[in-house]
Order: structure tokens, then sequence, then C-alpha cells
């Protein structure tokens, strides 16, 4: 039911995959994911929603391989079926009344920022971009995110694109040039959120994260992916997944991130296990 | 001449050595030869008291007198009229507040086993094979001409598929109604798939329960949450008519105290859902994982509380529960406290946390409680537990289980800005189940809060029959 009608590399560690999956894309917005299972045997996973379209019925999402289930999902091609997705799920992002947007992704996190650029576009609002991965060959979607923001600034963690430094650094640019921003908003890991948290607090600009927590249903009920903002407990599921990032409790969110990376290994050596038998015979 | 033996006839069970290493069922159910003893002993009394204890008033004698004829085909059949889930309420009802609490038997001795009972007659397949065209429709006035409406056959749709939904589907299928059931999980169920253990209710019975429904002609969609992927004026556009929200109390309660956003301390319903739903307890075969380590401290009395402390066990951890009342006032199923006892569960009673510790790594590694006395009564009529000063205790723990109750599933109702709800969440409805909004039922948790499979599935019958007969 859920059929993969388009699969793309983007780059070596990160999957672009279209689905059949129209009760999803019927209302689905900018900044809300879905849940979906590779296959019976496969965990809930939650992912953004990269783009979608109703009237065809379906998403697209992007993801990392970074344990078992986004491996597995990996494998599966077009023409095969993922065993569920549901969605649209959490709160759209809020984009209406900005006017001028700073984005700030790393990583993965250009996927889900591109949606929001072309968002803002759409509602007249116009964005500089701030994007940065590990290195040139890991650069995704540059040519579709450069196309919504009327400033770019791509960095390397290594300068093999020939701007090396962090996404912080292009934003510290800017701001300190005395550029203002109604919001700045950050999409990527957890120390690259809280940095740009931290630059853009002394200067007051409102800065919005979309927090990515472990997550069961993904609809309120588990409590999985609770997290602290501003002394209060959320769940990132309903009440988010964007969140107000000068108030979330980041050291936290990363704890609680940790806690089954042992089973992610444990299950990700069962899955090679179960493929070399496969092959093996 | 009735059997006069004062005790209910054992029902046999899983050895306790052996459910500590296993998800299997433990109750395992009366042979034909114990039924038929026990059946024995009901008085068929005339006035029926039983009957009136039990929220769907199944015909609690006329039953029993099949299975003392042998007729457990016939047994079944009577309780299915006005039970759609039999096998799963003969394990789960908590008895003992109910029929069983008012069995004449019950006032020298021990009650009629009537769950017992009722799960015996459970196995048993309806001989029509449960078929729309066969089916009986019960206390219905007027079945062919309601499911019809100025010409068009009335769609229903039913939102959550736990126990209310089902039963409000089941009801409204025999009566002929097009009934689609939308569901959020992956699964149908409800809190039968999510919560409740395999070892207390197997997802195979589940599931034939599910099937029967689905031969009566009710659709079930999975992966659909409504008021997110489908609103109700998608459905009056996809031709539905009627409404009946069943989308239970999913929403996990939290004490708010220190640590409690603390890698290792969860919800009961976090766990249950890995263990029960994703199968966690089979990882990595499955690929949801879930650690309980070497110690859990369960917090809670109620069934849930029982069910996280019983699994928490079975994946091989030393397993305290805390609760801040006495054993009397615990709200769980008598059964289950038995069983967890038994199995090695410790009770640390009239006890409450304060809050939660961590170990270095960052992680939970304790809980510091408090011993709480027993003050006036409250509006329960429980009396209302208060701290003993001074009484602080610490309990290591490498998890811990917050079983403290659920409040009523906010995405329906969030997206229903018009809905009457209550501050605490539950969608106000008559004894109908009509809510303020035309056309649109509540039933079960999402009405009560946190209830009872039985009691769910009554509201959502009553909702039924109030569309069945309009």
């Amino acid at each position: 039911m859920y059929e993969i009608i388009r699969k793309k590399r983007l780059n070596e560690t990160i999957t672009l995959m279209t689905v059949n999956a129209p009760r999803a894309a019927l209302h689905a917005k900018p900044g809300q994911f879905v849940v979906l299972r590779a296959d019976i045997y496969g965990e809930r996973v939650p992912l953004t929603i990269a783009d979608s379209d109703g009237a065809a019925g379906t998403i697209t999402v992007i993801f990392q391989l970074v344990g078992a289930s986004t491996r597995k999902l990996d494998m599966l091609e077009v023409g095969s079926s993922l065993a569920d997705v549901t969605g649209p799920l959490g709160r759209p992002s809020e984009l209406q009344g900005i006017k001028r947007a700073a984005i700030v992704a790393g990583g993965l996190g250009v996927a889900i920022a591109y949606p929001i650029a072309k968002a803002l576009r759409s509602l007249g609002a116009s964005a500089d971009g701030f994007v940065g991965f590990r290195s040139e060959g890991l650069i995704i979607l540059q040519d579709e995110f450069t196309s919504f923001c009327d400033y770019i600034d791509i960095r390397t963690d290594d300068g093999s694109n020939g701007s090396a430094g962090f996404v912080t650094d292009g934003l510290r640019a800017r701001l300190e040039a005395g550029e203002r921003y109604d919001e700045v908003i950050a999409i990527g890991p957890l120390p690259m959120m809280k940095a740009v948290c931290n630059l853009t607090k002394p200067y007051g600009i409102k800065t919005t994260v979309s927090m990515n927590s472990i997550m069961i249903d993904g609809t309120g009920m588990c409590g999985c992916c609770r997290l602290t903002v501003g002394g209060q407990t959320k769940f990132a599921c309903v009440d988010g997944p964007d969140f107000d990032g000068h108030l979330v409790d980041f050291d936290e969110a990363a704890r609680r991130g940790r806690f089954y990376l042992a089973e992610e290994r444990e299950a990700e050596e069962h899955r090679c296990r179960l493929l070399e038998s496969a092959i093996n015979g | 001449m009735a059997d006069m033996a004062k005790t209910k006839t054992y029902m046999p069970l899983l050895p306790i050595d052996k459910r500590r290493a296993t998800f299997e069922e433990v109750a395992l159910g009366y042979t034909a030869e114990q039924a038929r003893k026990e059946a024995g002993r009901c008085l068929n009394c005339k006035h029926r008291p039983c009957v009136s204890g039990c929220p769907v008033n199944v015909a609690i004698p006329e039953f029993i007198a099949a299975i003392h004829e042998g007729d457990g085909e016939r047994a079944g059949e009577i309780i299915r009229k006005t039970n759609s889930l039999p096998a799963v309420c003969g394990r789960v009802c908590p008895q003992e507040n109910q029929c069983e609490k008012l069995c004449v038997r019950g006032r020298q001795g021990e009650p009629v086993a009537i769950g017992r009972l009722e799960r015996y007659a459970a196995e048993f397949e309806p001989r029509n094979g449960g078929g729309r065209q066969n089916a009986e429709p019960i206390n219905v006035n007027h079945p062919a001409k309601t499911a019809v409406l100025s010409g068009t056959p009335v769609k229903v749709a039913v939102i959550g598929s736990g126990p209310a939904g089902l039963s409000a589907a089941g009801t409204l299928a025999k009566a002929g109604f097009t009934v689609s059931i939308f569901e959020a999980l992956h699964n149908p169920g409800g809190v039968l798939a999510y919560g409740i253990p395999e070892f207390r209710l197997p997802k195979n019975l589940v599931k034939k329960e599910i099937d029967a429904l689905t031969s009566l002609g009710v659709s079930i969609e999975t992966n659909v949450v409504i008021g997110k992927s489908l609103t109700l004026d998608d459905l009056r556009g996809e031709g539905f008519s009627r409404f009946v929200i069943c989308s239970g109390a999913g929403l996990p309660q939290f004490m708010n105290i220190k640590g409690e956003t603390l890698p290792g301390v969860l919800s009961a319903n976090e766990f249950l859902t890995r263990v029960n739903l994703m199968k966690a307890y089979r990882f990595p075969e499955f690929d949801t994982p879930v650690r309980v380590g070497r110690k859990a401290v369960v917090v809670g009395g109620g069934n849930v509380a029982m069910d996280a402390a019983r699994c928490a066990l079975r994946l091989g951890a030393e397993v305290t529960l805390v609760y801040r009342r006495g054993r009397e006032e615990m709200p769980a199923r008598a059964e289950e406290i038995e069983h967890a006892i038994e199995e090695g569960v410790r009770f640390e009673l009239l006890t409450n946390p304060v809050e939660y510790t961590r170990k270095e790594d960052g992680t939970v590694g304790g809980v510091s409680c408090v011993r709480m006395e027993l003050g006036e009564p409250d509006a329960s009529g429980r009396r209302r537990p208060r701290e003993i000063a001074g009484s602080e205790f610490t309990i290591d723990c490498d998890t811990a289980i917050i079983a403290i109750g659920n409040a009523p599933n906010p995405t329906v109702t969030s997206a229903l800005p018009d809905l009457a709800t209550q501050k605490w969440g539950g969608v106000i409805a008559d004894d109908d189940g009509r809510t303020n909004l035309p056309n649109v039922y509540a039933a079960g948790d999402a009405v009560s809060g946190a209830a009872t499979v039985i009691l769910a599935m009554g509201a959502g019958m009553r909702c039924a029959m109030d569309i069945i007969n309009m």
C-alpha cells in the first residue's frame, strides 16, 4: 500500500524516498513529520516530511543511515512497499508573520530546512541560508535550497568546499555586519542548534529549533520524546517538534537521545548477521 | 441441586518458576470438565443479581446453564449477543467488582467463577461463523429501517479501535450499518494491543476478535490519526454521517517531580508499548529495544502498574512496586496483584516517590521515596494518603516506570474546538454517548478517563444503540 515510487541517494549516507501515502499527504504542512515502519518487525521511525503532494497522495522523506532501522529502510527499492506510514504528525512550523528569516541547517537538517525555505518564499518572506556539512562530498540539496534563499553561506568542517568552519561562523559574520532577522530557524544536530541559540541570544533574535527526540507512537501517548522547555516538560511529538531554542534544555535532550545507543549497535550487528547468513545461504 | 463447594473450581496456572522467563499466558483456562463442575455451582437465581453487575448485561445464568449442559457453543452465543469480546472480558474484567461481587454464592464462600466460565465459553466459535446475514440483531427496535437514511445507507466512522470502538462497531454492523474504524497505530485493538501484555491477553485472541468483526463487514483502517490525517469534514466528504469518538485515555501522567526527565525514567505507556505493540521482548528479532537493567521500580497501584511490573520481571529485572496507599486501596484486579506477588514483585506500600536521582552516566540511579499514612477519605472514597515527615529513603534502580494514570488523548478533541470537554480533557457525553455536536458520539476512556475494558465496551454499545434507534 505504501509503495516507494522514487528513491535517490543524495550522498553516501543520506537517501531521499517518495512514498505513496495519501492519508499522510492530504494535510501535510512544513515542519510536520510521519512515523513509518519499513516492515512488520520494524521500529516506528519519525521522519520529517521533506515534501508532499496532496493531489498525488505522496510524501517525500529524507533520512540519514544512522542505525539498523534507517539502513533497513534504505535497502527497500522503488516498487516495494513500506509496512506503515502515519501522519502528518506534530504541529506545522509557524511561519506566518516572518518577513526576514535566517535558516541555519546542518547535514540532514538541510532536508528539513528546504521545505521551510520554500514555504517562506511562498509567504512573501525572504530568507538567508547558512548550511554546514562535514565535507564537500556530503553536501545535499545545494541548488534546491539556494534557489529559495536571498543569500547563501555553505561551510564544511574540513574546508573541502573552500569555506571552512561551522554554520555559526557564517551567521555570526552577518549578525556582526549588522544584518537583522525576525527569526532564526535552526535545524540539525543538537550541538549545532545549541551553538546557534547561544549565538543569537545576546542579539535577542527569536530562534526556533526542530527537536528530533526518540519517539514510539508520535501521537502523544508514550512520552518518550519529552524534553524540558523553559522549565516545563513538553512532548516533541505533539507540542513540537518546533520549540523556542532559547528555552530548550539541550544537554538533557542529548542525554535522552543517547539512551539506546548500545541497543542500536546490537540491532545493527543482528541485521548484519542476518544479511550475511542470507548471502552465504 | 447445585454443587455447594465453597470455593471456585481451581483454574490451572503456568508454574511460577516458568513464568519469570516467558511471556506465555499465565492463566490457562478451564477444561470442559472443570467448567462443567464450576457451572454446577450456579444457583440460577431468579433475580439474577450478577447480570445487574455487568456493564453489558451478559445473560450470565443462562450461559452458565448452557455450559452445565455441556453446550459450550450455545454458551458462547448467549454471551456474544451483548458482548462482542468475550475472550477478552473473561480475562481482563475486574469481575470481583462487577458480576461476581453480586453473586449470591459469595455471601458464604467464593462467588461462582463467572469470569473463568466466560473465558471458557469464548473458546467456542460462533456456529454461523459470526457472518453478517446470520447475525441476530439484539435489542434493536427497527433494525431493517434504521440502517438507511433517506434512501442512502448510513455510514458510521468509529475513531479508535480499542474496546469502546470495537464494541460500537460490532453492534452497528450487526444492525446493518456500514462501519469503518480508523486507528492511529499500525495494529488495531487500542489498549488490548499496546497496553495489556501477552501473558495476560494473548495477541492472537485479540486478532481473532477483530477478524470476527471484519467478517461482519466492518472495515478497519490503521495509520489514520483523526484530527491530523483526516478531519471529520474529510470523513463527511467520504459519506460518513455519524461519528463515534473512542480515542481512549492515552496521555501519560507524570508527577512533575525532580529527575522525571532523566533517561531511564519512562511512562508505563512507553514501556508497555515497546514491549507489547513493538514486541521489544523479542529484540533484536524485532527492531524496537527496551532496557530495564538489573533493578526496576514501578510507581502505581492499578492494572497498568501490575502489567508493567510483571513485564519488567520477565525482562530479567528485580522489581519493586511503589504505591502511595495500601494493598486494600489498590485499584488493580485482585488476580493481577496475586500473580505479581507470586512472581516475586516486591511491594513498597504507603510509599511515594519525591525525586529521581542520577547515576554518574546521567541515567536514573534511584528513587527517593517518602512513607505515607492514610488520612480522611477523599472524593473517590479512598483514604487520602499524607507524607510522614522525616521518613525519606532511597530505592536503587536502573529503570523507573511511572504508572500513575492516563488522561484522555487530546489529538482528536484538539482538532474539534467546538466539542465540549471537561477541564481534564474528557469528552462530555450523555448516557447515550451524545456529545454537544450533532451526530458526534463519544465513548469509553475518552469520556470517562482511564477505566476498564468492559465499561468502555458498554459505553460503545450504548452509542451504537442510540444511532440504531434514531
